[in-house]
């Protein structure tokens, strides 16, 4: 048995069985971590003290039997936009390269509460913004199945820790894609859930209308496992509904027979590698076999949710990212600065790297005056149109079911040059943020030995139903238990 | 149709934003820029005519609660990650310039 490929559940047994205690199976992560990260740089920063200090804790939690929960004792690493009291969070921006935050996310903190123990903080594209993790201000990432490829983005150091069992599981940020595009390149579940269902507060934000903080990890049932204890109302942050978090695997089990999938038309056009189409019409027979009716439906504003996704987040990220001033945290370029302006151009201009300039930049011309109405207002009104055509399939099916990328995972350099060619790679994952709807990403076969990804994308707040959905697909295929070579 | 953004105004929007940026930095992005807003021209195609725009996302409630003072950071605390600072406060060279 080896600790490090256990999932959540697995290791929880162990763990509360007294087989295993939690320093046992932190040092195994910790080794696996460390061991495969020469080749898959998933970490900006491993947190040896830190873990083993809370795996301690966990430990004696576990010996009293006292506040376990289904993470107490397990090891987890996380994105580095979420804020980490003491420990470096980097956005993976030269701007925070150094920056120690000195309070904790409301998602740290309710990890921690649940005893999860910290390995971490995971590579990104700078500030979310890529698709590829190649955009992170640090150092690229490497896909686990093949070196030469790129573990997706942004979250691709989250997937590719979580592929390479360098975490029992890991926590991403998806604002436009970034969980679920990732997790179908690198063969693990991830899950962007309902807008205002997990807390803000502490994520360094990217779009604040789109950003949703989601686990990553081997499978479904550790996911519903995973947001459970990370959902929920947080008078830090307004948008979170105050609603109780069902218990999301409570009803896992449950049938999905008779149950209606959609598939949105939209969604199988040309330009789809023959290997993903056929993993998907794959996993839509396995649905019928379940006794799942599958009926075809609409989404016909899909092709515009590109653009408006791109044109509201530029704008978004122009007005957060203005805090990066070079006064008050972060990097600071004073040399000769004759008066504060000198600060703030110079500390942006060496701080940020190519894609968050254009993005800053573009964002501040889609909102100026004489482009505002034409790009800002134009792109909200259409997002509306969205949110409508998800209304409208999501109210004759129970889910949807679509691909999370028309390609598996591209080579390293291979779209750098292009950023509008990079932008499009996230055509099937965009839409689902405008919309605020949840969207669950599990793997669903190989391609020319690259994994495939699909996403089921459910009603508002009705994760329940993606997780029931998912884990029938997991009883069936066994995609999800295949592991890289390393 | 196609709407060339040039350095100048390339040069213009970095100044808003507070970007120090160089001549060819502004080249580059000037060509990168006019595609990347031309793709954005699709949007047009959408008749938006009595469509209301989104405005928000999830809850439209607006959430209340009373002002009362709790603790937060303290000075030192904060200070710990400001690059510079004096008495307590953050510190900067001047800030209103001459012009």
């Amino acid at each position: 048995m080896q600790l490090h490929n256990l999932t959540i559940r697995e290791a929880s047994e162990l763990l509360t069985s007294k087989k295993i205690s939690s320093v046992e199976l932190t040092q195994a992560v910790l080794q696996r971590a460390h061991d495969v990260d020469d080749k898959i740089k998933s970490y900006v920063t491993i947190t040896d003290d830190v873990a083993l200090e809370q795996a301690k804790q966990a430990d004696e939690r576990i010996a009293k039997g006292e506040n376990v929960t289904p993470l107490t004792g397990i090891p987890f690493a996380m994105k580095d936009c979420i804020s980490t009291c003491g420990v470096r969070t980097t956005c993976s921006s030269k701007i925070l390269e150094n920056y120690i935050p000195q309070y904790n996310a409301t998602v740290t903190n309710k990890l921690a509460d649940s005893g999860a123990v910290l390995v971490g903080k995971t590579n990104m594209d700078e500030f979310g913004m890529g698709s590829s993790c190649e955009n992170s201000g640090l150092f690229p990432t490497h896909n686990p199945w093949d070196l030469n490829r790129v573990p997706g983005g942004s979250s691709g150091g989250s997937a590719a820790a979580m592929s390479a069992s360098q975490a029992t599981f890991t926590i991403g940020e998806d604002t436009g894609g970034s969980v679920r595009m990732p997790a179908g390149f690198c063969n693990v579940t991830g899950i962007k859930p309902t807008y205002g269902r997990v807390s803000r507060y502490g994520l360094i934000s990217l779009a604040s209308s789109f950003d949703c903080i989601g686990p990553m990890t081997r499978d479904v049932y550790d996911c519903a496992t995973v947001l459970e204890q990370i959902a929920g109302h947080d008078p830090q942050d307004s948008t979170t509904y105050q609603l109780p978090v069902p218990n999301y695997t409570k009803d896992i089990n449950k049938s999905v027979k008779s149950m209606k999938l959609g598939i949105p038309k939209e969604y199988f056009v040309a330009g789809m590698e023959a290997g993903v189409e056929s993993s998907i019409q794959e996993a839509i027979r396995t649905y019928e076999k379940l006794g799942m009716e599958i009926h075809e439906v609409s989404l016909p504003n899909t092709k515009y949710a590109l653009p408006v996704y791109y044109l509201l987040l530029f704008a978004e990220a122009s007005s957060n990212l203005a805090r990066f001033d070079g006064t008050r945290f972060g990097l600071s370029v004073s040399e000769n600065a004759k008066d504060v302006i000198d600060i703030y151009l110079q500390t942006r201009h060496e701080g940020f790297d190519d894609e968050v300039k254009r993005r800053i930049m573009l964002g501040a011309y889609a909102l100026s005056a004489g482009y505002y109405d034409a790009y800002y207002l134009k792109a909200q009104k259409v997002r509306t149109l969205l949110r409508q055509d998800f209304e409208l399939a999501l109210s004759s099916v129970d889910i949807l079911l679509a691909p999370t990328c028309p390609t598996t995972a591209f080579k390293l350099g291979e779209k750098t040059s292009d950023p509008l060619e990079m932008y499009l790679s996230d055509i099937y994952v965009v839409a689902t943020n405008p919309a605020g709807v949840p969207a669950l990403a599990l793997p669903c076969g190989f391609s020319n030995n690259m994994p495939v990804g699909m996403q089921l994308i459910g009603k508002h707040l009705d994760e329940q139903t993606l997780f029931q959905v998912g884990h029938a697909y997991q009883q069936e295929t066994n995609w999800h238990k295949q592991l890289p070579n390393l | 149709m196609t709407q060339t953004i040039d350095t100048k105004t390339v040069k213009h929007i970095a100044t808003l934003v507070r970007l120090g940026i160089s001549e060819e930095e502004a080249q580059t992005f000037s060509g990168q820029f006019s595609s990347i807003i031309d793709y954005f021209k699709m949007l047009n195609e959408v008749d938006t005519e009595n469509v209301t725009p989104a405005s928000d996302i999830a809850n439209a409630e607006n959430v209340l609660r009373e002002d009362v003072v709790k603790p937060s950071m303290s000075h030192e605390e904060f200070l710990k990650n400001a690059p510079n600072s004096e008495r307590g406060y953050v510190k900067v060279p001047t800030v209103l310039g001459e012009e």
